[in-house]
């Protein structure tokens, strides 16, 4: 009996340290990013870091200002959002509303197989693929373009995006469906009027965690972008998002160093834009449910 | 004594894939009365009332023979449009659904996908509507406000008041109080009574007494068949097959 009791305790307590296991590390996480990036802050300044228009860090005297590198992370990301949003709420538009039952046990497995795709994978694909058209179509000098990397981010964030709004689409109870055709509107009068606007914040999650998706990733950017940190003018033109100037320069840049803080800095950045993202997908998804009657 | 028969169904058979479960179904349902189906779980009786205005066919699967008219017209026929008919046909169902949207618009919403753009036409119309389905009182400081808050009986006044503002001729009920207390219950069935003037109506129910109060007429179902159905003061008092005497005896169901 002793025994049995003493035995449900360490079950506890192993489940335990593993649930939070997770706070540890973001804590941690949270922890050496702040420690190794604030020192460039003291260096270069705070709103020079940010708002510098040159990053040549291995220059002498070298430049930290990482608005190129910022903006190279928009740019890609607001085109992979304007090539996910049509591809991903479609999709999940489709599954949903037209696609009989055999259709969709298809079609959503291979959706999200799309997401199991390494990321490396994609990389090669737009370097092989997608390259060599863009140069050819647009007659340029290169192929590895912010153009290049928004349609593959936006590919890449289709699963996510198509994923989570059918979720928020499948969840619209029947029943408001029912009472929209009971009082004889169409189809599409259904779809628009009830079922999407019920929906959108389920919708707007999905954007939203595209986004994050997009502007995290690293080895397609890194392989496609291009790699010019300058402030871009085109999308024709390269880009150095800040994931790829990371992942680049970690490797060269001397430790504990001031381009090695720099860096962290970037990171640092970058978290706090995908933590913001997150937050913000977290409250409306939350408003979602308590809309709809749905336990928060 | 008999009145006009306003819908008619036709040696109904429906299946939900090799499930029948509607059986050679004959019924009449007469203007300006209120025709109640009672009947056990599952015998049948929702399947049927959802036949009226073609809701079943959303349900993938199914499938009818017979006829179904109104006004003696073919309501399946492929001139007519499921929405013709829904427009004509309304519907308050077992669990109130409004939409998550205010109350105003929760109303409007069936004069606006119906092609009404005129704002001072749709704004008296929910006025009167709310009116009608006896909400207005409750509601008129609040008509801007999310149509989820409020409480459950309230909630499916107001879907009768959003098929008013459709004018349809018939409304049918599936089980309209099914989760509802006995006051907001006892509301509706007065709704129902006031409404029976201007309206044909159908309700099913798994409430006898609601039944016996409310109706004129009432069908007994079982199994998919259509067992008795006569007038309510009858079948209530002297049911001529023995199964509706002993499920409105309460013996089983």
């Amino acid at each position: 009996m002793n025994y049995r009791r003493i035995k449900e305790k360490i079950y506890k307590w192993i489940f335990t340290v593993l649930a939070f296991s997770s706070l540890f590390f973001l804590v941690g996480i949270m922890i050496v990013l702040f420690k190794e990036g604030t020192p460039i802050f003291k260096d270069v300044g705070f709103f020079k870091f940010l708002f510098g228009t040159r990053w040549y860090p291995t220059h002498e005297p070298p430049d930290f200002g990482i608005l190129p590198l910022i903006l190279g992370s928009i740019w890609v990301t607001a085109g992979a959002i304007i090539v996910c949003v049509p591809l991903g709420v479609g999709s999940a538009l489709y599954l949903n509303e037209i696609a009989g039952f055999r259709q969709r046990q298809f079609l959503k497995p291979i959706i999200e197989l799309l997401a199991s795709i390494p990321s490396v994978v994609y990389g090669f694909f737009g370097m092989v693929i997608v390259t060599p058209f863009l140069q050819k179509t647009f007659n340029l000098p290169t192929g590895l373009t912010a153009l290049n990397a928004s349609l593959i981010l936006g590919l890449m964030a289709t699963p996510t995006v198509c994923t989570i709004a059918e979720d928020a689409l499948s969840y619209v109870p029947r029943s408001f469906r029912e009472a929209s055709f009971a009082v004889g509107a169409n189809r599409w009068q259904t779809l628009t009027r009830v079922v999407i606007p019920a929906a959108g914040s389920g919708i707007s999650t999905a954007i939203i965690l595209g986004m994050s998706r997009a502007i995290g990733e690293t080895m397609t950017v890194l392989m496609v972008a291009g790699g010019a940190a300058v402030i871009p003018k085109t999308f024709l033109g390269p880009v150095r998002p800040m994931t790829a100037a990371i992942a680049a320069e970690m490797g060269e840049a001397p430790m504990g160093g001031d381009h090695y803080h720099a860096l962290f800095a970037i990171a640092l950045v970058l978290f706090l834009i995908t933590f913001v993202f997150n937050i913000i997908a977290e409250i409306i998804s939350r408003r979602f449910r308590i809309k709809l009657g749905l336990s928060g | 004594m008999d009145n006009d028969i306003k819908m008619k169904a036709d040696k109904i058979n429906f299946f939900y894939g090799n499930t029948q479960a509607l059986k050679s179904v004959d019924l009449n349902i007469f203007s300006n009365r209120v025709t109640a189906l009672i009947g056990p779980s599952g015998c049948g009786k929702s399947t049927f009332i959802r036949l009226f205005n073609r809701m079943n066919e959303l349900i993938a699967g199914t499938k009818l023979t017979g006829k179904i008219y109104i006004d003696g017209e073919d309501i399946n026929s492929p001139c007519i449009e499921a929405v013709d008919i829904r427009r004509r046909v309304g519907m308050v169902f077992q669990k109130p659904n409004p939409f998550p949207k205010s109350i105003f618009d929760n109303i409007a919403y069936g004069l606006r996908v119906n092609g009404i753009k005129n704002k001072d036409f749709i704004e008296e119309k929910v006025v009167q509507t709310l009116k009608k389905a006896a909400l207005w009182e409750e509601v008129k400081c609040r008509l801007k406000e999310s149509a989820l808050g409020l409480s459950g009986g309230q909630q499916q006044r107001l879907c009768i008041a959003r098929c008013l503002a459709v004018e349809t001729e018939v409304i049918l009920f599936d089980e309209p109080c099914a989760s509802l207390d006995p006051i907001s219950t006892g509301k509706i069935e007065e709704l129902i009574l006031e409404l029976k003037k201007d309206y044909t109506i159908v309700i099913v129910t798994h409430n006898m007494q609601q039944a016996a109060r409310v109706s004129d007429y009432t069908g007994f179902f079982l199994l998919g068949e259509l067992i008795e159905f006569g007038r309510t003061q009858d079948i209530f008092t002297a049911p001529k097959d023995k199964r509706t005497e002993a499920y409105i005896t309460g013996r089983f169901g």
